[in-house]
This record gives C-alpha cells, sequence and structure tokens, in this order.
C-alpha cells in the first residue's frame, strides 16, 4: 500500500458522453471526490471480477451522497486498506460487508455539503435539504449545487456520525443501472490485466512441472536463449524457505524456469525449445497460516491418477469418518427403520477457467514494487509479496484491473508474486501471461467430491434419520449445519478426506457446488420414496425447524428458506401447470443467500435441452435488479456447464485436459431457452449473489433429467451417464 | 522477422515481425489494438475473432504472413463511436459480466447477421457457439442478437 493518490488512481478517468471533467476535484472523503460543475467521481474499492461491483458499490454511495447518477464517474481504487475496509472479491461478501461503509461514506460526504452550505448562507444545518446534488434552504429560497460548496465542504472535518436515508426513500438502490465499464467492454478498450501496458515492457511466461508429484531438477536453455527476442532465462523460487504460506499462497510449483523476452509470441516460441528435466518430491509436511489460525499440511510423494483416486474414496467411504454433527439416537432409528434409503454421489476436479488467463504485471526495484493486474485478494497477497521481496507494505503498490474472470481463482496469487521476482531479476519492468495450458495445468482447482446419503423412513412413510458422509480429494465439502440438520430428530453428519499433492482452493460457492447437487438430488429421491411431492417434502422439513428445531447450531433460516420454494413454487405454476413437463426442483441456502430453481426440459437424441429454468432469490435488497438478474441467468448457465460437462481427470499426476478443444465448458447452444428469475422483496440488509444462484440449479437439472430419462443422476459431469 | 503491410480498420499499417506470429499478437503487441483477447490460442473460445474481408476467423491461429492485402477489422473499428447496431443492442441488454469473450462475440454477431440478417434461433446457437462466455451470458447475447436484428 502507498500513500493514497487521487492523481495516481484518477489516470483512468474518462469522461462518457455529455457529462465535462471539471477543472478542479475536491475531495470529500477517501471515497469520493466533487468538481466544481457538480460532477461526482466516487471510488469502487472491492476487485471487479464480472460480478459487477464496480456499478452496485458506488451505486450505494451515491444514493446516500443524493447525487443524479448521470453526475456519477466511477474508477476502480487501489488497494488502500487505510481507507477501504475488506479490499477482496470472494464469499459473495463485497455487498454484505460494505453496506454499511459504503451508506456512512455517502452520508457524510452529504453532511458536509449541508455544513458548508449552511456556513455560507449562516442558516442552521438542520435546514438545509437536498435533491440530486443540489443543496436547499427552503424558506429562504436558496439552493446550490454541490460543486459550488464542495471547495469548503472539503475543509470541514468528517462527521463520526450521521443519519441514514429511510429505504422508502432510495432513489438509486433498486433500480437498474447498466454497468458502468460496459461501453469500453464494448469497444474493445484497454481494461484488463492483459491489456495493461508500460514503455520498455518485458513479457515473461513460466515452465511449471508437467505434473504433481515432481519438482525442477535441472534446465538448458541454450537452445531457447538463442531464439530471436528472448532475453533471459533462470529459475525463480516463489517463496524464502523460512516463509510461512498463508491461505491465498500455493503448495504446488514452488520452483519455475522462467523466460524473459521482448514480445509474446518470441517467448510462446522459444518456451518450446527449454529442455527441463524434472524429478518426483518426497513426502513433506507444510505449516500454513490459515484462517482458523496455523495447520499442519501434508503433502504425499507420488504420481496420483483418477483411477486411484476414486478407488481411495469408495474405500474411505466404506468405513466410519470423523463424526461432525449428531442429533438424536441416528443410530437406532437406522436399526429400526423399515425402509432404509443409500446413494452415493461423485464430482470431478474441477479447474476454473476463466476466460482471461493469469497475468500480472510488475515493476519492482531496490526501494519498492508497483503491481498492476487481475487479483482477487490484492490486501492478503500484499503481504506474501512484502515477506518475498522483503520490502514494507507501504512500498508495494497494488493497482486492480478489471479481470475478465476469477471464480475464486484469482484469490491465490502465485502469479503476482512470479511476476515481482522476474521484474526483479530483470531490473525492468515485466508482465508475466500463462498460457491456457498453463491456467488449466497448474490450478488450484474444486477438490474431487464424495458423498454418501442414507435415509430412514419408518411403516408410515415418515422420515425418522438422516446420515450424510462426505468425503473428498483432499477435501470434504460438509457443511453439518446446514438443511436438512435442524429439520430431522436423528442426524448424523460424518467426514473423511485423502491426502493429495494436488492443489485446491475455493472455486465458485466451495463445497455448496458439490453438496447443493447431491443433497437436493437424494431428497428427490427421498421425496419420491415417501410419496410426496418434491416441494411440499422440503417445505414440510422447513416447517419444523422453523416451529421446532433440532438442536441450536442451524445455518440457515427456515422461513427463508421456504420463502423461496413458495416463491419458485407460484412463478413456474408448479402445482398447476407441470403435467406432460420434465421439471426438477431444488432449493439451497449458501453464502447468506437464499435460491430455489425449477428447471424444465426435453431430451433430444439422448441430447437434454434446457426449456426454462426459474429462479426465486432471497438477497434481501437488491441494489442493482438488472445485473442481479444478469449475475443470476450466469451463474445458471454456469451451473448447467459445469454438472453437465466440466471434469479434470488426472493420469500419473499430468492433467489430462489442457485446452477448451479437451475441458469442455457450456456453449451458447447448451445453455437454458429461457431464464426467468423473481427476488423476494423485503428490507432485509442486501447479502450477494455472486455465488448462491450457482448451486442450487445443478440439482433442479438432475431432478429433471430422471423425470425425462427415468435415470438418476449420481456421478458428475452427468454427459457420462445421459 | 520480415515486413508486412497491413489493412486495418481502414488504415495502412507497417510490422516488423516473424511471418508464423499470429495476427492476435500482432494487433495486441504491435499495434496497440487491445480488444482482440487471448483465450486458448487454439480457436476454441472465439474470444480473438477478427474480421478478414467482412468474414468472422480466428485471429490466434491466422499467422500475419497469412493475410495479405485482405481488409482486417478489429472490434475498435466496427464503428467510428461505438455505435455498430450490435455494439448498442450489446449495450442496451447490459449483457457484460466480467466483459472480457464480449469483443469476440460481438465481432462474430456482426459477421452472422452480415451473412444472413434474419437468423433463427437455431442458426444464432449454432453461429454463437464457437465463443465461450464462460460468465454464462449466453441467454443475453441471443437477447442482443434478436434486437440488433430489429434494429435495422
Amino acid at each position: 500500500m502507498i500513500g493514497f493518490s487521487w492523481l495516481a488512481a484518477s489516470c483512468s478517468a474518462d469522461a462518457p458522453k455529455g457529462l465535462t471533467i471539471p477543472d478542479e476535484w475536491f475531495e470529500i472523503n477517501g471515497f469520493l471526490k466533487i468538481g466544481e460543475n457538480g460532477v461526482v467521481t466516487i471510488m469502487s474499492p472491492n476487485p471487479e471480477i464480472g460480478q459487477n461491483v464496480k456499478t452496485s458499490m458506488p451505486m450505494i454511495v451515491a444514493e446516500e451522497l443524493d447525487v443524479d447518477w448521470k453526475n456519477v464517474l466511477v474508477e476502480q481504487a487501489p488497494l488502500n486498506t487505510a481507507i477501504f475496509n475488506r479490499q477482496l472479491a470472494g464469499g459473495s461478501d463485497s455487498i454484505k460487508q460494505s453496506w454499511p461503509g459504503l451508506r456512512m461514506a455517502g452520508a457524510s460526504a452529504r453532511n458536509m455539503l449541508m455544513e458548508a452550505a449552511a456556513k455560507k448562507w449562516n442558516v442552521p444545518v438542520a435546514e438545509i435539504t437536498t435533491e440530486l446534488g443540489i443543496l436547499y434552504h427552503k424558506s429562504s429560497g436558496k439552493k446550490a449545487s454541490y460543486g459550488e460548496v464542495a471547495s469548503a465542504a472539503a475543509q470541514l472535518p468528517v462527521p463520526k456520525e450521521v443519519e441514514l436515508k429511510d429505504l422508502k426513500d432510495f432513489k438509486i438502490i433498486g433500480t437498474s443501472r447498466k454497468n458502468v465499464d460496459g461501453f469500453k467492454i464494448a469497444t474493445g478498450q484497454p481494461l484488463f490485466g492483459l491489456d495493461y501496458k508500460k514503455e520498455g515492457m518485458l513479457i515473461a511466461m513460466i515452465v511449471h512441472p508437467p505434473a504433481f508429484g515432481m519438482k525442477l531438477k535441472s534446465f538448458d536453455a541454450t537452445e531457447a536463449k538463442t531464439k530471436p527476442g528472448i532475453k533471459d532465462v533462470f529459475q525463480i523460487k516463489t517463496y524464502n524457505d523460512d516463509y510461512k504460506p498463508q491461505w491465498c499462497d500455493t503448495t504446488s510449483f514452488t520452483e519455475l524456469v522462467a523466460i524473459v523476452g521482448n514480445s509474446t509470441w518470441e517467448v510462446m516460441s522459444a518456451r518450446a525449445y527449454l529442455k527441463v528435466e524434472w524429478e518426483p518430491f518426497a513426502d513433506y509436511k507444510i505449516a500454513m497460516a490459515g484462517w482458523g489460525g496455523d495447520q499442519m499440511v501434508s503433502v504425499p510423494a507420488g504420481l496420483e491418477s483418477t483411477t486411484d483416486h476414486n478407488a481411495k474414496m469408495t474405500a474411505a467411504a466404506a468405513k466410519p469418518g470423523k463424526i461432525e454433527r449428531r442429533d438424536g439416537k441416528p443410530e437406532e432409528a437406522f436399526k429400526k427403520a423399515a425402509k432404509i434409503i443409500e446413494r452415493t454421489y461423485t464430482a470431478p476436479f474441477l479447474a476454473h477457467t476463466p476466460m482471461e488467463p493469469m497475468n500480472f504485471f510488475a515493476d519492482v526495484t531496490a526501494d519498492n514494487a508497483v503491481l498492476v493486474g487481475p487479483i482477487q485478494s490484492p490486501e492478503y497477497m500484499e503481504k506474501t509479496l512484502a515477506a518475498r521481496l522483503g520490502l514494507p507494505l507501504e512500498k508495494i503498490d497494488i493497482q486492480m484491473t478489471r479481470m475478465g474472470g476469477g471464480f475464486g481463482r484469482r484469490l491465490y496469487g502465485h502469479f503476482m508474486v512470479e511476476a515481482a521476482l522476474i521484474s526483479q531479476k530483470m531490473k525492468a519492468p515485466v508482465k508475466l501471461i500463462y498460457s491456457r495450458e498453463d491456467e488449466i495445468t497448474f490450478g488450484i482447482y474444486r477438490p474431487a467430491y464424495h458423498a454418501l446419503y442414507r435415509a430412514a423412513l419408518d411403516a408410515n412413510n415418515n422420515l425418522i434419520a438422516f446420515h450424510v458422509k462426505m468425503g473428498g480429494v483432499p477435501e470434504n465439502a460438509l457443511h453439518a449445519n446446514r438443511f436438512p440438520a435442524g429439520a430431522v430428530d436423528n442426524y448424523l453428519a460424518e467426514s473423511w478426506a485423502i491426502e493429495s499433492n494436488i492443489s485446491v482452493g475455493a472455486m465458485r460457492a466451495p463445497g455448496s457446488n458439490f453438496n447443493a447437487v447431491a443433497e437436493q438430488s437424494f431428497l428427490d429421491e427421498v421425496a419420491e420414496a415417501m410419496g410426496k411431492d418434491p416441494i411440499q417434502f422440503r417445505l414440510d422439513l422447513l416447517k419444523r425447524a422453523k416451529e421446532n428445531p433440532v438442536g441450536k447450531e442451524n445455518d440457515y433460516d427456515a422461513a427463508r428458506y421456504a420463502g423461496v420454494l413458495e416463491l419458485v413454487r407460484e412463478k413456474s405454476g408448479w402445482d398447476n401447470n407441470s403435467a406432460g413437463k420434465n421439471r426438477g426442483v431444488a432449493a439451497y441456502f449458501c453464502h447468506s443467500s437464499y435460491v430455489a430453481n425449477v428447471v424444465d426440459l426435453t431430451v433430444d437424441n439422448s441430447t437434454p435441452v434446457i426449456q426454462k429454468v426459474f429462479a426465486a432469490i432471497d438477497c434481501g435488497i437488491v441494489v442493482n435488479p438488472d445485473a442481479a438478474i444478469n449475475m443470476t441467468e450466469g451463474s445458471i448457465v454456469d451451473g448447467i456447464g459445469q454438472a453437465m460437462y466440466g471434469q479434470l481427470t488426472f493420469s500419473k499426476g499430468q492433467p489430462d485436459q489442457d485446452n477448451f478443444d479437451s475441458y469442455r465448458l457450456i456453449r451458447h447452444a447448451e445453455a437454458p431457452k429461457a431464464i426467468e428469475v423473481h427476488f423476494v422483496e423485503n428490507e432485509i440488509n442486501p447479502t450477494g449473489l455472486g455465488e448462491p444462484p450457482y448451486p442450487p440449479v445443478m440439482g433442479a437439472l438432475a431432478n429433471a433429467l430422471y423425470k425425462a430419462t427415468g435415470k438418476r443422476q449420481y456421478n458428475q459431469p452427468f454427459i457420462n451417464n445421459l | 522477422m520480415a515486413k508486412f503491410n497491413l489493412k486495418i480498420n481502414r488504415k495502412a499499417y507497417q510490422v516488423d515481425v516473424d511471418p508464423s506470429t499470429p495476427m492476435l499478437w500482432v494487433l495486441r503487441e504491435h499495434l496497440k489494438l487491445v480488444g482482440t483477447k487471448y483465450g486458448c490460442g487454439v480457436a476454441q473460445c472465439g474470444a480473438c475473432t477478427i474480421h478478414v474481408n467482412g468474414e468472422a476467423v480466428r485471429s490466434c491461429i491466422t499467422f500475419v504472413s497469412e493475410v495479405g492485402n485482405k481488409e482486417i477489422t478489429t472490434i475498435e473499428g466496427l464503428s467510428e463511436d461505438g455505435d455498430h447496431p450490435v455494439q448498442k443492442a450489446w449495450l442496451e441488454h447490459d449483457v457484460a459480466q466480467c466483459g472480457y469473450c464480449q469483443p469476440g462475440q460481438i465481432m462474430t454477431a456482426v459477421a452472422l447477421l452480415k451473412k444472413n440478417p434474419h437468423p433463427t434461433d437455431s442458426e444464432i446457437e449454432e453461429a454463437m457457439s464457437g465463443n465461450i462466455c464462460r460468465c454464462g451470458t449466453y441467454t443475453r447475447i441471443k437477447k442482443a442478437i434478436h434486437t440488433a436484428i430489429d434494429s435495422k
């Protein structure tokens, strides 16, 4: 972090048509500045990965500031922990966590403008009102634009306490505003990390081990160095030996070969002439600084294959797991059950594959480091960089570019460190670029998951016990306190995991992106066995959880959960318009928001055609409705794509897929023909939408496929089992 | 290295590059036209789509030496003020999420409508299926294409 500077931050400022850049800006607080002509610039603090916070966060500031949105310019803030809180893209938490702070930033600036006007007119501040960027003193008929008093307001102290607007007075929040970068996107202007350029900048690529379980042995760059445009080839080591990695660091491939040259094509071409030898590494343990304190991570030796993983998972699931929650007497209930339903679900590793491959610009000198590029976790990566470069935090300047997607991959910023080390060695500004193959084969993947579900029914087909045992390589997806925990008297949740040297991390709705498929498919099957309507079955369980919950540690609000199911039932015409349709339903709660889906599909020559998807969502106040619908539509398409086609497999430590010809993503023709999104209207503080609409659609899809084909889907990707 | 004279967005350019250099990197690094994106390098994702004599091609597998004096159009040259009917439709539907693939999507859509001004839904789906949108904006892309068709 460096000292905050509007000069540095405003280099990207250019006004849309019809808006005049003022001659002078007056900084009211760290979030906003106002020009003498009343034009306002609002900083967007958080990284933008396509979740549209660069529009919605400034909307919240503008609302409380009480300005006309068409007079607002938006700039991406650099990392600045002194002003901004939690500059992270993750956990669907940007809006939820910043809601009070963004409102305060706008309201306190408005307050300062009112103070300045009151002083100017010599009237009590309580008599000043505002509307769309104009200050009024009604009884004297005086009025002034924000621009006219901005200079005086900027001199005033920032008030500690201010009154916030009543929700009913909102003029911007709750109305659809277009993406502030929309025009630049549609006209191909530079926005992304890969588009960033600096005079004299070199291009770098890395070579990483071809397989997990391998490390660098030696390399011979003699031939590569003779190729045109090549400057140097050398080894880099991502972390110092005594460094304790944090959650956003990686344990994989920390010794690399770097190749540097004048242009991307020259470097890509010459890279093929590098002769690199690799060798297997031995087991090791590493202490990592995690969210809940330090933890020892065991990294086993070996070249792992998907077939071995599957055999190990099947064996592990047959043994008792670690008990994570037990309500009542589940073991006894299963013993006396009239009927037991037991099903196993699996899902493979997945790669994130954001469309913009990993890249970063670095300009590192002895005294400071400037880094520009796509990163979801700048605040954390600054600490990693400071430790590696031996620089204090204030000598590291991180500027965030718009990201061509992230999905969690850019939380793990080893590529920033690599870029910095290459720049340091070259004593020159450098942009590191990963190829698509680098991105897929050097992943921080979604783990491979396994789940065993059991339900016990009594002689009258009542659900008397529920058991979930979840495992994975190298992590499991269990959320022991989520539904249906709290709704069943006898409940048991167990977990297990198998060690692996394949690096994994968060991918969009971590854990939930498997749970929702497995659990919601299983509940559909249980409802069928009980002879109940699948929506009514879930509502009955939620009624129990609301009125007489089992246990105290239940992670969800049963009434809001039921609310989205009721809404999707109504909007899809579930009760009276389902005849002849292949429909599936699912609902899931994660990252503080509730989502229910109904999927309608047909099957044409064993190819599913998704005719329509309904979504009902409770995320509290919806800040930017059309953008929220867009995010939901995208999540639905993504969810269908991952469940239907997503799969990364390994042979002897090596990923079997390395580009989009082998790693299959959903394409235009495979997307739903129509998507209809509905929000529950309430006045609850907003929660996020980047993740919650992604998991449940996969369960609804599985249940609709069953209706169409008579076949249940137990193993992802579904395309393998149709 | 060799010199190549190129006609891009109605302007003449000369570049001195290896003949095997894909147009993608010539545009992005030598001519600073970065609207054409790198996504896969193997003609699988469509992020690098440009027009050569009005046809949509993947610039990541189009060598600079193959282009000759053909007319090249990139997203930057599609319109003077970003007001091509397809660009306008994209803005009207606020299609983008991350936005990275959208220049390629727009270029493919423009080429489609040039050849077939009134495509059916299945013709749109077929033409657009070479362009991946990882954010999943396909339903909006289709709506925007319909708006562009109707605006002509």
